[in-house]
């Protein structure tokens, strides 16, 4: 029996003579507006960065930091009301300025998007088995048996038990855990080399995260694939992305390879992130280190540095200038700060305020103990 | 009826989904449609299959059945036993192969309203934008026009001159057309509300970040979630065409005598309705038992996929 009817679909020939290492995604200068009514929403500013081949990247910044806009420009996701400028090149193609109708041929094939919620992101008036065959056959134009073979051993590799059953049922006779795994099923049919996993934990039972995290990383680990992972928890990141991109605002505001990024923490919204965090270690009914505030307008962003309104470190010059992506000492780590953790500088400045207990923004801070408590008066 | 049946299902389709989670291992259990659902699927299947069959039932003539022994008689009259009309015929006879117009006409114009009305509908909900603004734009107009007089305008600019002289299939596809161009804009802006609030599910942009063409994401994401209301709502405009039927027969625009449909024995008798009740009186009947059966298999249609997600 042939398996294949005929070569693969157009368009992804091209990609097949490529490397097995090196850079896959460079991105540059990336940025995304949304035409409303009340003007440009600014939801992506100016994002760049890189990944290889295989390895994985964290973005991390809470709801509305651009992070999911992101993932979904580099693919070209958008709905009709964006504008979209900046560069994207996969694999040292362009495709920043690509058409849906030539990107079409890049989803599934080269990238694929696992989505937020699996209650919603299946059909539900077709069979689990026809959803993950679906993009195999418009794209490879296979037989019908071998599609079938192929979800049947898509959906072992996910971890679902009793495959052959689980093919001819509908989404709702499913958990959400297993929805999740069929979602990555579908995103996986086509072999893509970079998976954008879109918060793929958030909407599921805190028993079955982990396990879908896990999931993920084996696959991405055996089919060699890049994974950029978005997440509002650093938690979920920890220990298992090579490098994280902390966003606000639009726009990274530090970047690091993971170990640096908890070890040497530089942006204090990286910082403030990290004490949101609830430790094992504290005991119980203690208060969360919540971040005061909220994210700005990003229709009117304010000039200066983004996160000063609600930063403790804040002092006269972030409200007029914006700091620049510098270098740390270490290879890779990159932060947009003048006055970063851990520093001489941001030390003082952090003093300082602390003595006229607030910040250059009016924000109130003052220790308390150990901690350090912003947005609250005494 | 139509209208707040409209509404009705678009709230159906946009409501949020319940957020239910349940890992079944054992098939769910199905719940019947009922009892008077069954019912009015006998009934009518009764009635499709006594018009199909009508030429070889055991029925007098019904157009030159005159019967001079029996005019204008009652029922249970001796050989006819829902009476006869003016000239002699079988009501029973009459009524029988007058359903064959009627259920042709209820049934052709409502395919026909629901490939071009659905299909534009989905078309306009999926793509949106410009092509969204200019086919909505076409069915309101169309709805502007009261749907009576709309079809017999329709009717007569689709009539040969000499209309009387169109034979029974002519006259019954002309009909046919006017009320389906009728129901086009009804069955499409239900189909439109459906397709619009589907489109914007994430499925469908699951499905495109897979590399689904627009025509794919449409007709295999799309078309099948939104089956259900047109299903329904199809149902129901059986039900109203039929009645529109009635109403055309009245301006003399439907099936033209002798041959008989339900509409144009109840319009024989406007004139004089106590010289031969039954003609009148069994077409309204199966009118009324008929439209009922419709409308309520209509709502089994809507709430049976109405529950699909929620009440496993």
């Amino acid at each position: 029996m042939s398996r294949h009817k005929r070569a693969p679909a157009p368009g992804t020939e091209r990609f097949s003579d490529a490397p097995l290492d090196g850079l896959l995604l460079e991105i540059e200068d990336v940025k995304t507006q949304f035409v409303t009514p009340r003007g440009l929403v600014h939801a992506v500013d100016g994002v760049s960065f890189t990944l290889e081949r295989g390895k994985t990247i964290g973005i991390v910044g809470e709801s509305g930091c651009g992070k999911s806009v992101l993932s979904r420009s580099i693919m070209g996701l958008l709905p009709s009301n964006v504008v979209r400028h900046g560069s994207i090149r996969f694999e040292g193609h362009e495709i920043g300025n690509a058409a849906s109708d030539e990107m079409r041929h890049f989803w599934g094939t080269q990238m694929a998007m696992v989505f937020q919620d699996p209650m919603t992101s299946l059909n539900p008036v077709m069979r689990i088995g026809n959803q993950i065959m679906e993009s195999l056959r418009f794209h490879f134009d296979v037989t019908k048996d071998y599609a079938e073979e192929t979800a049947l051993s898509l959906l072992h590799s996910v971890g679902i038990p009793e495959a052959e059953r689980r093919l001819r049922e509908y989404p709702h006779q499913l958990s959400g855990g297993m929805r999740q795994r069929v979602m990555i099923a579908i995103a996986l049919a086509c072999g893509p080399k970079l998976l954008f996993a879109d918060e793929p934990t958030t909407a599921l039972d805190v028993t079955v995260q982990a396990q879908i995290l896990d999931l993920l990383q084996e696959q991405q680990r055996e089919r060699f694939m890049a994974m950029v992972l978005v997440t509002h928890d650093l938690g979920v990141v920890a220990g298992r992305t090579d490098d994280i991109a902390v966003m606000y605002a639009g726009r990274i505001v530090e970047r690091a390879p993971t170990r640096s990024l908890f070890e040497h923490t530089r942006h204090p919204y990286t910082e403030a992130l990290l004490k949101s965090i609830p430790k094992l270690s504290m005991p119980s009914h203690s208060k969360l280190d919540a971040i005061a505030g909220r994210p700005p307008d990003l229709v009117t962003p304010p000039v200066g540095c983004k996160f000063a309104a609600r930063c403790p470190y804040a002092q006269p010059k972030c409200l007029t200038d914006e700091p620049p992506l510098v270098d740390a000492e270490i290879p890779g780590h990159a932060y947009r700060c003048f006055f970063p953790v851990g520093s001489q500088a941001g030390g003082d400045a952090l003093t300082r305020n602390l003595a006229a207990g607030e910040t250059a923004t009016g924000l109130p801070v003052r220790r308390d103990g150990d901690a350090l408590l912003t947005g609250v008066t005494a | 009826m139509l209208e707040s049946a409209e509404t009705q299902l678009a709230g159906a389709a946009t409501g949020s989904l319940p957020e239910t989670e349940v890992a079944s291992s054992e098939k769910p259990h199905r719940k019947g449609i009922g009892i008077v659902a069954w019912i009015a699927i006998g009934w009518l299947a009764v009635l499709v299959l006594a018009a199909i069959f009508a030429p070889l039932l055991p029925i007098k003539d019904p157009i030159n059945g005159y019967d001079y022994l029996h005019i204008k008689s009652g029922l249970f009259t001796t050989g006819h036993i829902l009476g006869t009309d003016d000239s002699g015929n079988d009501v029973l006879s009459r009524s029988i192969w007058g359903a064959q117009a009627s259920l042709l006409i209820g049934v052709g114009s409502v395919i026909f309203g629901t490939i071009i009305g659905g299909f534009l509908g989905l078309v306009a909900g999926f793509k949106g934008g410009t092509t969204d603004t200019v086919i909505s734009a076409f069915f309101n107009i169309f709805l502007a026009f009261p749907q009576l007089v709309l079809a017999l305008t329709l009717v007569s600019v689709l009539s040969p001159a000499a209309s009387n002289s169109a034979g029974w299939g002519h006259r019954v596809l002309i009909v046919i057309l006017a009320v389906g161009i009728v129901s086009i804009p009804i069955l499409g802006r239900i189909t439109r509300a459906n397709a619009l609030a589907w489109s914007q599910r994430e499925f469908v942009m699951a499905a495109r970040a897979q590399g689904a063409s627009d025509r794919r994401v449409m007709m295999r994401e799309v078309l099948p979630n939104v089956v259900p209301a047109m299903l329904s709502i199809a149902l129901l405009s059986v039900a109203v065409v039929i009645v529109l039927e009635g109403a055309l027969a009245i301006f003399g625009l439907s099936i033209p005598a002798p041959s008989p449909s339900w509409g144009n024995m109840i319009e024989s008798q406007i004139s004089n309705p106590n010289s031969a009740p039954t003609v009148w009186m069994v077409p309204s009947v199966l009118i009324l038992t008929s439209v009922l059966a419709l409308n309520y298999l209509g709502d089994v249609v809507r709430s049976k996929f109405d529950v699909r997600e929620s009440a496993i």
